[in-house]
């Protein structure tokens, strides 16, 4: 009996108590420490599963556009990696009102990094001609509305066309930038993208900067 | 018999544990009306189990063939319609009964010492249940589905730094995929429902440990020895209780007093359930909303998303605050402040029958706030309802600070010693 239960009171004596709990307290600790690594050893494979897999990355590659059909005016949208991608062709006119309401947005000038390097000017664009936007609203995720020829007047005085979110109430004007007071923090995200030609862009990956 | 059912005893205690939780269990003869919800409350629970299980014989989880698959249950399976109806209408009746044992508890005071795991537990399962509605609203794979999931997984977007990587991760793909739809078919069909089972069975270990308040607050139980034994109840209460305490003659045993009472609420219930099911399944839209009968369509958003009506109060509150980070913390505060409930009341007195008046109506004011903010979540976003919303958000947080603030020096009404009826 007493040598198996040192490490209880009544059998054992203050001499032999910390040599034996010691080791005993080692190998406790020890076995909980591997215990413990082999435990999260083993979740790995289960947390891991849950990212992307090899087919969702495939789908999510780069995207080629023959943007040569859009009118003046016009909007497209493509997909990629699952998420609406809009392709506006802007009229001069509509460019040159970009800079009429800048007072009413958040981040006129594009400084949080919702855009490339390439796309932080005041059309959000390569280039000025076409923008180039993930049609996902930067508040919770759902898709705005285009709304063109005086129809964004309802949501924001004296600009005429933009994007509203139904969801929630943000607005966006036609550079994607986000106004004040509405729940959407950022301006709406810039893909990465370059021209092939004139008439081809690619969604997904941008140009080395030379 | 009597051989055979001893035989089973020695080995496992099933009379034992009926006459401890169900059969000689002391419940004070006081318990009215708002007592009935619990007892519902598992039934509708047993509901969605069964009607799941038959649900997912018929379903198939992905996104080409999710939608399909619902109407093929509506239309060709034998009773599916029946069946889906029973499942979704208990998802809505669920949260009816939750929401009404709730507001029980914080009538009486069911969450005051020693009931504190108690009420703490019952919000952990108010948590898992809202996961469990969420991840079950996906599976139809209809506009609103989709959307919804869109909003709500995108909550966590607002963390700063690994948000975006988490979103990811909770999708399994870089947008709300079939990925996303199979792992939440997993989680709602079994995960969650195993911990939902097994956080009902700690609830109600711990109301048979603490004991079942009662619409006057007062106890039942007594310090051993303390009670005349004219006093003490006349009926066979368990000795689990009996041995650690006297029990006063306010008590009736669980069954069949209790029991009986609750299954003619039950009976009741139905009425109500049935004629949702049959006449009016979707509610007009707020049980099963219209959006939903569109296959989901990542290109295009519903006019007006609204969560499902059980949702809608946390949307609005979401939806008050104009910063993302900080509307997604408010939302979530808004259900970590109700888990702290049973710390934030520093009063001694129970039930709102004897507290001062100032509760009752700090309690009324907080309901009718949850049921507006409902009200406002629920209905498209309009210039008025965004003043509407923040003022209603900050009410609903100052029933918290009111009641912490008065109820340090509360001047009660005397507390009987003995239950009224």
């Amino acid at each position: 009996m007493s040598d198996v239960s040192v490490d209880t009171n009544e059998s054992a004596t203050n001499n032999e108590q910390p040599k034996s709990s010691d080791r005993r307290k080692f190998l406790t600790v020890g076995t909980c420490v591997v215990g413990a690594i082999g435990a999260v050893g083993a979740a790995v494979p289960f947390v891991a599963s849950w990212q992307p897999s090899a087919k969702a990355k495939a789908a999510g590659a780069d995207v080629q556009v023959d943007i040569s059909a859009i009118q003046l005016g016009q909007m497209i949208r493509v997909k990629w990696r699952g998420k609406p991608v809009w392709i506006v062709r802007r009229t001069p006119d509509l460019l040159q009102s970009l800079s009429v309401h800048e007072g009413e947005l958040s981040d006129p000038n594009s400084e949080a990094e919702q855009q490339p390097t390439f796309a932080q000017n005041q059309y959000r664009s390569l280039k000025s001609e076409y923008l180039i936007l993930v049609g996902i609203c930067t508040h919770l995720g759902c898709s705005p509305q285009h709304l063109a020829d005086g129809a964004f007047e309802e949501y924001a005085e004296g600009v005429a066309e933009g994007f509203f979110c139904p969801c929630h109430g943000s607005k966006f004007d036609m550079a994607g930038r986000v106004f004040r007071g509405v729940p959407a923090p950022l301006n709406l995200v810039v893909p990465p993208y370059q021209y092939v030609d004139d008439n081809t862009v690619i969604i997904g990956s941008e140009a080395e900067v030379v | 018999m009597n051989g055979f059912m001893s035989w089973i005893e020695q080995r496992i205690p099933v009379m034992r544990v009926a006459n401890m939780h169900a059969i000689q269990y002391p419940a004070p003869k006081n318990m009215n009306f708002w007592y009935i919800f619990g007892f519902l409350a598992t039934i509708v629970l047993v509901n969605q189990i069964i009607t799941g299980i038959w649900l997912t014989m018929s379903y198939e989880p992905s996104a080409e063939r999710a939608f399909a698959s619902v109407e093929y249950i509506m239309r060709e399976v034998n009773y599916g319609w029946l069946i889906r109806y029973m499942h979704s209408t208990g998802a809505s009746a669920f949260f009816i009964v939750v929401y009404l044992h709730m507001f029980r508890g914080m009538m009486y005071g069911s969450y005051q010492k020693p009931r504190e795991l108690l009420w703490v537990f019952g919000m952990l399962i108010y948590l898992a249940l809202m996961a469990e509605a969420f991840m079950g609203y996906v599976l139809p794979w209809g506009q609103m589905s989709y959307w919804g999931a869109q909003v709500i997984v995108s909550l966590f977007s607002a963390i700063p730094v690994i948000g975006p990587d988490l979103v990811e991760w909770i999708q399994g793909d870089y947008v709300i995929s079939g990925a996303t739809l199979n792992r939440f078919f997993a989680l709602h069909v079994i995960a969650l429902p195993l911990v939902i089972v097994i956080l009902v069975f700690l609830h109600i270990i711990a109301l048979h440990e603490v004991g079942s308040n009662n619409p006057d607050g007062v106890n039942i139980k007594h310090k051993k020895g303390s009670l005349a034994e004219e006093d003490k109840t006349v009926y066979k209460i368990h000795e689990h209780y009996t041995d650690k305490y006297d029990i006063i003659d306010d008590v009736v045993p669980f069954f069949p007093h209790i029991v009986l009472k609750d299954l003619v609420a039950f009976s009741v219930f139905l009425f109500g359930f049935c004629y949702i099911m049959f006449f009016m399944p979707e509610m007009g839209g707020y049980f099963l909303e219209h959006p939903n009968f569109e296959v989901a369509n990542p290109y295009k958003t519903p006019a007006h998303i609204f969560p499902v009506w059980y949702f809608t109060p946390y949307y609005a509150i979401l939806k008050a605050v104009p910063d993302k980070l900080f509307g997604v913390l408010t939302m979530f505060g808004a259900i970590a402040v109700l888990f702290a409930l049973p710390w934030i009341d520093r009063g001694k007195v129970r039930s709102w029958r004897y507290r001062c008046g100032l509760h009752k109506v700090n309690l009324l004011a907080f309901t009718a706030v949850f049921i507006f903010l409902g009200y406002l979540g629920g209905t498209p976003q309009e210039n008025w309802k965004i003043i509407a919303s923040q003022i209603a958000t900050i009410m609903y947080f100052a029933f918290f600070v009111l009641l912490w603030i008065y109820s340090g020096k509360e001047k009660t009404k005397p507390v009987p010693e003995r239950i009224t009826l």
